[in-house]
């Protein structure tokens, strides 16, 4: 299971686990859409610390999610990245569009 | 330069084998004795060029991909990742930051970024109906480093 949802009343919290690449990212992209479809939620939370590798497509992964979450007035949180992927989300300026934590 | 050591493999094009990819570049850098750190970004950039040929090289086709990987004297990788797909017309454009022609697809348009800011020198050939040749080198300071 590469993401586990849980929703607390105007959030969505996906902690993912694994490795994020093109091919596992397109499954989890369904999946989170398909809570945000549903709870329509102010806050999405990602949760990377079971991630154990991410490249671009991470980046690609949550700058998706951002669209999908705005409509709502929704933000995005992002906890618990390790260093690798830090320096991926840093690179892509993805502090612009989450908060992380 | 030396060649010390050296391995080639093809593989399909397929999403399945990025993961395989990045590991085999990755075990046989461990002779470099690279720091956790380094053998992270190693992976990434080779996961983004092997994600290029499967998303841009083959789009909507099937097709091999061979990468070349050798250390180097000097404690140096090199890797070169060659596919035989429909090449980039406008090299300069491809390699821009945040520029993507498979917006659909959720890229970010980061790949050589990601490359570049990871590897020591990357160089990018192509041409187009024949295909395109990636090599990166990254020289590995030491495991001695990590913290």
């Amino acid at each position: 299971m590469p993401v586990i949802i849980d929703t607390e009343e105007n959030t969505v919290i996906a902690r993912l686990s694994g490795e994020i690449d093109h091919h596992s990212a397109k499954s989890l992209r369904d999946d989170i859409d398909l809570a945000i479809d549903r709870h329509h939620p102010k806050q999405l939370v990602l949760d990377f610390d079971g991630v154990t590798f991410m490249d671009s497509s991470g980046i690609g992964l949550v700058m998706g999610r951002y669209k999908s979450i705005k409509p709502y007035g929704g933000s995005i949180i992002i906890e618990n990245t390790g260093a690798q992927i830090k320096k991926v989300m840093r690179l892509a300026g993805l502090d612009r569009l989450a908060v992380i934590k | 330069m030396k060649i010390l050591n050296e391995i080639k493999f093809t593989f399909p094009a397929d999403g399945r084998n990025e993961s395989l990819a990045r590991t085999v570049v990755s075990a046989f850098s461990a002779q470099l004795d690279p720091s956790a750190a380094e053998i992270g970004e190693i992976k990434t950039a080779v996961s983004e060029a092997v994600t290029n040929c499967i998303v841009h090289a083959y789009r909507g086709t099937s097709g091999k991909v061979e990468i070349t990987v050798r250390a180097l004297e000097g404690n140096i990788l090199y890797i070169k990742i060659h596919d035989s797909g429909c090449g980039i017309p406008d090299i300069e454009q491809a390699m821009e930051p945040l520029y993507t022609s498979a917006p659909e697809e959720e890229r970010a348009g980061l790949g050589f970024a990601v490359m570049e800011s990871f590897m020591d020198k990357v160089t990018v050939r192509s041409i187009v109906g024949k295909g395109t040749t990636v090599t990166m080198k990254r020289k590995i300071l030491s495991a001695q480093n990590d913290t």
